[in-house]
């Protein structure tokens, strides 16, 4: 950590829970079914999990309560052995960003004074970012492999390339957790795979990250953890190998859903409905 | 951050330069960027305008009054005193707060096509100024309280509208809502021209409906000075905090923002100053839109660098406009007509240039 201040509680160290939730419930309004209920996991430091489920399962909607942006109805987080609610607004952005699904950016930024908005959470009210600022949003670039683009706007970028920036925008905020919004749902493979191996990377360098997505592939292939969410609750919770089966995929997607193993990797086949042999041409 | 390379700094691009890359230019056009930055530029060029415009007028004849003749002529001093300053002071005021309250408010709607006229928050003011002064009298306060709560009352109407209109992208709902509030303030305005006295309360009234910095003296300028210096003040020393709210809430917040707190202070000061200036110089239109657009084209997008450009360049527009509006014919030519002549003109050559961008 070379700037800024530093953290209020004592950050935890691998092996230590980073993130405990229990008996979390949402909803969005009175009346309608509850977004999250009885949401209860622990997320240790330096791992990686993957929030895993169909879409609608409450997967960005939990990702917001942990960042404090959704109010819960019930239930407790606690962020490093502190309750979130005692957390300052400007507290937490020091110690968790988001990078969201999309972003719609209604103005032309170079991807450098786009990166630099990652350091509000150790500017002031009436702060301009310096040259401190500005070095560690270069570093943020470099930190993902784009450090080449800080001079480029950001509607020249390609998908991959703005998915990276926004990552490094949330490595501007120097967090101890990194919170990732379905990373690799609109990307090709090699940009999923460029994005998941930043990840595997930040994690190797002491980052907590937790994302969310549907896809299956991606999980398995970057997470340790995995958390299987169906209709606002968890099916299941814990380490890949436990979790990652066809009967748990299946009972989380409600569809057949198929786990080989094979040299050490697993390949997810999700065919239902679709199934016809291959048709040999003579 | 652990897992920086070391090697990045050499790699370092300074940011300002970085923007300055993004849009091809090339070292001459660079050199003008930082020209665009200078703080003494930015301060210089409103001013040189000014001092020159003390001497622009038609007395004693048309178009130009030499300096000796302020030095000798005892009814020139009187003019330049009583007249001229408190016009060009307002003129200032009102350039640099109508293009600040437009780059505000479009980096707080998201949205690179509004500005107070378009958001009923101008034709607002104009109403409640016009109410006020047949209700309660033309004490300038009192017309300031009344323009600014109108206008408050117009920016609420078009956004909730705006919230409602099922069709379109967020730019177009925002904009019909906005044209549909300006609309029944001006014809509300219209109506009370008929239940106006004539003699005493017509011409006020009337003026509003074109803008004109005619009937400013030395009161109307102490009136609004406070509220537009402080406004602009505020809207100044927190501007970087625009990109914030620029972005998606969530992600604003996530980076910390108090979302609904901060959008709403500085929602309230745009308006307070665009109040200020309308209820003394009637609806001028145009200036808070095309100023911030240019002001982007010159020096990009964060609102750290083209905030105090749009404000210098605002109140320089508007005491050149200011000057075409008392020279040009031996009348007056309402202020608004000619900043909304000028301003649909400059803005058309914006829209189609193939450098324009405004996505949704």
């Amino acid at each position: 950590m070379s700037t800024s201040a530093l953290p209020v509680a004592a950050s935890p160290m691998p092996g230590e829970a980073m993130l405990r939730v229990e008996g979390l419930g949402f909803r969005y309004e009175a009346g309608r079914p509850a977004a999250l209920e009885g949401v209860s996991f622990e997320i240790m430091a330096g791992t990686i999990t993957a929030i895993l489920g169909p879409n609608g399962a409450g997967k960005t909607t939990l990702l917001h309560v942990l960042l404090g942006l959704r109010k819960a109805a019930s239930g407790q987080i606690w962020l490093a052995g502190r309750s979130l609610g005692s957390y300052t607004r400007r507290e937490l952005s020091q110690w968790m960003g988001l990078v969201p699904q999309s972003e719609y950016l209604p103005f032309d930024y170079s991807v450098l004074e786009y990166v630099v908005l990652g350091r509000a959470p150790y500017l002031g009210l009436l702060d301009l970012p310096g040259e401190e600022d500005a070095r560690v949003a270069r570093e943020a670039l470099a930190t993902v492999g784009v450090d080449g683009l800080a001079a480029r706007p950001i509607p020249e970028l390609s998908g991959g390339e703005l998915q990276l920036v926004l990552i490094a925008r949330a490595l501007a905020q120097q967090p101890r957790v990194l919170l990732l919004d379905e990373p690799s749902s609109h990307l090709d493979l090699s940009n999923r795979n460029a994005t998941l191996r930043v990840m595997k990377q930040l994690r190797r360098a002491g980052t907590t990250i937790l994302f969310s997505t549907h896809d299956p592939d991606a999980a398995a292939l970057a997470a340790d953890n995995l958390v299987l969410m169906k209709q606002g609750r968890i099916l299941h919770a814990g380490p890949v190998a436990e979790t990652f089966t066809s009967e748990k995929l299946s009972e989380t997607y409600g569809m057949r859903i198929e786990v080989l193993r094979s040299d050490g990797m697993y390949l997810v086949r999700a065919a239902d409905g679709l199934q016809e042999p291959i048709q040999s041409s003579v | 951050m652990n897992t920086q390379s070391e090697s990045s700094q050499a790699r370092a691009v300074p940011l300002q330069a970085g923007a300055a890359q993004a849009s091809g230019g090339t070292t001459g056009a660079v050199g003008l960027k930082r020209l665009w930055r200078s703080p003494a530029f930015l301060i210089l060029l409103p001013l040189l305008v000014f001092a020159l415009s003390v001497f622009v007028g038609r007395y004693p004849r048309p178009f130009f009054m030499p300096p000796a003749v302020l030095a000798e002529d005892a009814l020139a001093q009187r003019l330049v005193l009583n007249l001229r300053l408190p016009r060009l002071l307002s003129a200032l005021l009102l350039g640099a707060s109508l293009a600040a309250a437009g780059g505000v408010m479009q980096m707080l709607f998201r949205n690179p096509l509004v500005e107070p006229g378009f958001l009923g928050v101008s034709q607002g003011a104009g109403f409640g100024a016009a109410l006020t002064i047949l209700l309660v009298g033309t004490s300038p306060l009192w017309v300031e309280l009344g323009a600014a709560a109108f206008a408050m009352l117009g920016l609420l109407l078009s956004y909730g509208i705006a919230r409602r209109i099922r069709f379109g992208g967020w730019i177009l709902r925002l904009v019909l809502a906005g044209i549909a509030v300006s609309a029944i303030f001006s014809s509300g305005l219209g109506i009370l021209k008929y239940l106006a006295d004539p003699i005493s309360q017509l011409p006020e009234i009337v003026f509003w409906l074109l803008g004109g910095l005619y009937s400013v003296t030395w009161r109307e300028l102490l009136a609004i000075l406070p509220a537009t210096v402080l406004g602009l003040a505020v809207l100044l020393f927190t501007r970087w905090r625009l990109n914030l709210l620029a972005l998606g809430d969530e992600t604003a917040a996530s980076l910390g923002v108090s979302v609904r707190r901060e959008r709403a202070l500085l929602l309230t000061v745009s308006v307070v100053i665009t109040a200020a200036v309308v209820s003394v110089a009637g609806m001028v239109g145009w200036i808070g839109l095309i100023i911030p657009h240019i002001s982007r084209r010159l020096v990009g997008s964060d609102a750290a660098e083209f905030l105090p450009l749009s404000v210098s360049l605002g109140a320089t527009f508007a005491i050149l406009c200011d000057d075409l509006a008392r020279v040009v014919t031996a009348g007056e030519i309402p202020l608004g007509v000619v900043t909304s002549l000028i301003g649909a003109a400059v803005f058309l050559g914006l829209m189609v240039s193939p450098r324009f961008k405004a996505r949704r």
